[in-house]
Formats: C-alpha cells, structure tokens, sequence
C-alpha cells in the first residue's frame, strides 16, 4: 500500500471516528434525558426524524457558508448524519426495558439513579450499540462525500477521478470505502452480539 | 444482625418477626381519574398475619398494596409500619425494608440469580461473605441446590422457579413486611399449588407480616389469616376465611365465593398439607 493510500485512508477513518464520538457523546446522553419527559421527547425524535430525510449531500452543502470548506464543516455534517439513528435506537432501548423490570427495582429501594445505573442502561445496551452500528455504516459512506467540500479522506480519489477521467482511481477509492464500510459493520457486529449474549441464557 | 448457615431460619433460630401495618382513611385518585382507585381504606394488619387482598380486576388491589412501599403516594389519609408514619420515612430506606413481589417477577435479566437475590442486601452495604452466605440460605429455603442454580441468569429458570427465586429476593434483608402482587397468577395450577405451600411455609417459619394481592378467591381461602374483600376501591369486608365463607357482607361478597362456597368451607377443614 502507497503512503499516499495510508494518509487518505487515515484521514477518513479520522473523520468517520470523530464525527461517531461526537454523534455518540451528544446523542446518547440527550436521548437518555429527553427519554421520560414527553415534550422534548417530541421535539428531539421529531428533529431526528427530519435529519434522516435530508440527503447527505444537502447537509454536507449547506454548512459551507456557515463553517466554509474543509474538515469542520465535513465533521459538522457528519455528526448531523449520525445522529438521527443513534438518537432513535437510545429512545427505542431505554422504552424497550419493561416496566415490571423497573417498577421491581424502585419495589426494591434503588434510587432513580440507581434504577438507571444499575438496570435501564445495561438493558437498553445491545439497541443503543445497533443506533451507532448504524450510524457507523452512514458515516463511512458519506464521509466519502466530504471530499467534495474539502473533508479530505478516500473521496478524494473519487472526486478526482471523477474530474480526470481515470477509472482505476476512482475504482480505488469506490472499493476502499466499501470494504471499509463492510469491516466496520462487522466488527461492532461482533461486540453488539456479545453485549446482547450476556443478557442470554448461554454467558452463565 | 448475624446470618447463620441454618436452612430453615434466617435468623439462626430467632425468628425475623413482622410488622403492624396500618391504614387510616387510605385513598387514592390518580390525575384526571374521574373518581378515586382506592377510596377510605381503613384497614390494621396485625404483626405476622397473612392477610389477602381479593377482589376483580381494576378494583384497586394493587393501587392499595403499593401505597405501603410507597410507590404510590395516597391523596388522603395514613400509612404506618409498627407505629411509625410511612410518609416521614424516606423512600428508598422504607422499600430496602419491605419486600416486594410483583406477577411479572421483575428479576433482572443481566443478573444471575445470586446476584438478583442479593439485590437490597448489596444496596444495604453488606460485606461480600454476609451476601454469599445469606444468598445460600436463601437458596436452600426456597429448595433451590445453590451449587446449581446460584450463577444461571433468569432465562435458565422455569417459572415457577423464577418466581420462587423472586420470593428470596424479597426475604433476602429479613424484611418484617412481604408485600405480593398476584405474585403465582403466570404459573399452570400444579406449580401454583407448590408455590402456595412454600409460601404458606415460609410464613410460618419467619411470621412475616404478608400483605398478599389475588382475584383468586381459592388462593384467598387457601393462604389468609385474614381476607380483605375489595370491590371499587373500598373494602367490603375483612374477616377470616372461613368468616367470609360463612358469612359473607353483602350479596358482592356472596357472589364472589360463589356457589361453591359450601365445598370450599369443607375444603378449608383439612389440613393445608393435604389440600
Ligand atoms: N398508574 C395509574 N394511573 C392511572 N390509573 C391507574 C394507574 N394504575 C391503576 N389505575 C387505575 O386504578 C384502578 C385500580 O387499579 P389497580 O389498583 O391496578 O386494580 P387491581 O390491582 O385490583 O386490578 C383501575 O381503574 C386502574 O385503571
Ligand atoms: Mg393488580
């Protein structure tokens, strides 16, 4: 592998994980607030459910004039992306913890914090890891976008064999991301399966 | 308080005892209901009793129940355990010294079964060896093997063995009041019969005061010291079962231990082992 396919894969494996652990830090967190409280509970889903319909493209575009070219806007527009299914799952997997679970453990004399600490989020875990499997998977694949407002990243082979007319390159970077992207899945695969093993039968 | 290795008493003989529950005007309305769940209960459960809540379904049995661990605040009236106002009590202090049974079983499923029964005994701060030796003796009053079933994660458990380890959960801090909420009614009626002699067992080994909820008016019969008979909110009567059997308050009361009432009355003049 040419140094040069290092740097680019390099810059958009930085880009991709960036904007997840932002996305992440942000999502997680605000979901788990707004979970039980029904009006920002709306707004927030509502929100998500409206990022998730604008294409990546658009958002990639429109934060130019705000942030102007390069990696921060491509970061910017990255998060937006990755929110949305983190935001939903987090929702889905904290509503999905059943109410006799939680209502047994305040029965018992756990503190609310308690009750979220030690039951609701290790519960909700494995559907809060299928939220930034997900997101994870957009985000490789749009973070190739990014090279068309400067984000740097394997798209730049794309972007460039696109203006030059040189299929291999663009072959190149196309496959790289896929794989990529394919990797990436696979992986978080592998630790979501284990999160939701140790709530199954056969951990012990 | 020591834990001894012994299977029957969890006290090492002495037994844990129960506490006076009272309840004075108890009522319940919960927001934009048009009229209250649970309306004027005045009801004293003397220490060590089996008292049984039975009435239909939506009649405010569990409303009343969860009044007592506090998990619902009543709107009017007073709740006090051995003299003591619940209210002045804080929550979560109160609950660690009150079990609590629910149908569901509410065992936590990221949790082996040592871990789920040694719940309020680890919120309580016990050290790690009281906690391992109380869960054994636990265990093995439920007739559980510990070796076997200590480390299995609920989804290893048949129902009735989850539920019964859902009952050591409840016991496992030697709480003086056990409160159950239709706590049998998600297993088949043979399981439901050995989980009632167990529980019948156990109360007669540590004189817990239970508070126990069914709409089953033969797992009434078979349990009670004393049958609290609820009908929309309010209590109807509360007598012992052969009281509510043989006279029943009112034509609700009638209807509700139904026309069988003369074979249960003749079912409860034979020893429970038998029954
Ligand atoms: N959390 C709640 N909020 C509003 N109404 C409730 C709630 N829980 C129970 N109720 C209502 O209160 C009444 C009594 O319910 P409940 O105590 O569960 O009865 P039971 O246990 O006898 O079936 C019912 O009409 C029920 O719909
Ligand atoms: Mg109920």
């Amino acid at each position: 592998m040419s140094a040069d396919f290092i740097a680019h894969l390099g810059a958009h494996v930085v880009l991709a994980g960036a904007a997840l652990l932002v996305a992440a830090a942000i999502g997680i967190p605000l979901a788990g607030g707004a979970v039980d409280r029904p009006l920002p509970r709306g707004v927030l889903l509502a929100l998500a459910g409206g990022f998730r319909v604008v294409p990546s493209l658009a958002v990639l575009t429109l934060t130019i004039p705000f942030l102007g070219l390069g990696f921060a806007p491509a970061l910017l527009a990255l998060v937006v992306l990755a929110l949305p299914p983190i935001l939903v799952n987090t929702d889905v997997a904290l509503r999905s913890v059943p109410n006799a679970t939680l209502e047994a453990a305040r029965g018992m004399g756990m503190t609310e914090r308690q009750v979220g600490t030690r039951v609701r989020w290790p519960l909700a875990l494995p559907v809060v890891a299928v939220g930034v499997r997900t997101a994870t998977v957009e985000v490789i694949a749009s973070a190739t976008l990014a090279a068309f407002i400067g984000g740097g990243g394997l798209g730049d082979y794309i972007v460039s064999g696109l203006q030059t007319g040189n299929f291999p390159e663009l072959l190149l970077g196309a496959a790289s991301v896929a794989v990529l992207a394919i990797l990436a899945d696979a992986a978080l695969g592998v630790t979501q399966r284990r999160l939701a093993l140790s709530l199954s039968p056969t951990s012990g | 308080m020591t834990s001894s290795s012994s299977t029957a008493s969890p006290n090492g003989g002495a037994r844990a005892g129960g506490a006076r529950v009272e309840l004075d005007g108890v009522g319940v309305r919960y927001p934009n209901a048009p009229f209250p769940a649970v309306d004027g209960v005045d009801l004293t459960i003397e220490s060590g009793t089996f008292a049984v809540l039975l009435g239909p379904s939506g009649c405010g049995k569990s409303t009343l129940l969860r009044t007592i661990n506090r998990l619902v605040e009543p709107t009017t009236g007073t709740i006090r355990i051995d003299g003591g106002e619940i209210r002045q009590r804080d929550a979560t202090d109160l609950r660690r010294g009150i079990g609590y049974v629910i149908q569901a079983v509410g065992l936590f499923p990221h949790y082996t079964v040592a871990q789920n029964v040694s719940v309020v005994p680890r919120l309580l701060g016990w050290e790690r060896e009281r906690v391992e030796r109380r869960v054994d003796e636990l265990l093995r009053m439920i007739r559980l093997d510990p070796a076997r079933y200590r480390d299995r994660k609920p989804r290893e458990l048949s129902g009735g063995e989850a539920q019964r380890v859902g009952v050591a959960r409840a016991l496992a801090a030697e709480p003086r009041v056990l409160l159950m909420d239709e706590p049998f009614a998600a297993v088949d009626a043979i399981v439901r019969a050995s989980l009632q002699d167990e529980i019948a067992r156990v109360h007669r080994e540590l004189g817990t005061t239970i508070v126990f909820v069914t709409h089953d008016v033969d797992e009434a019969l078979r349990l009670a010291d004393r049958i609290v008979v609820m009908n929309a909110g309010h209590v109807v009567q509360t007598g012992s079962p052969t009281e509510v059997l043989e006279r029943p308050a009112d034509a609700f009361v009638r209807d509700l231990v139904g026309v069988d009432a003369e074979t249960r009355r003749l079912a409860l003049e034979r020893p429970l082992i038998e029954r």
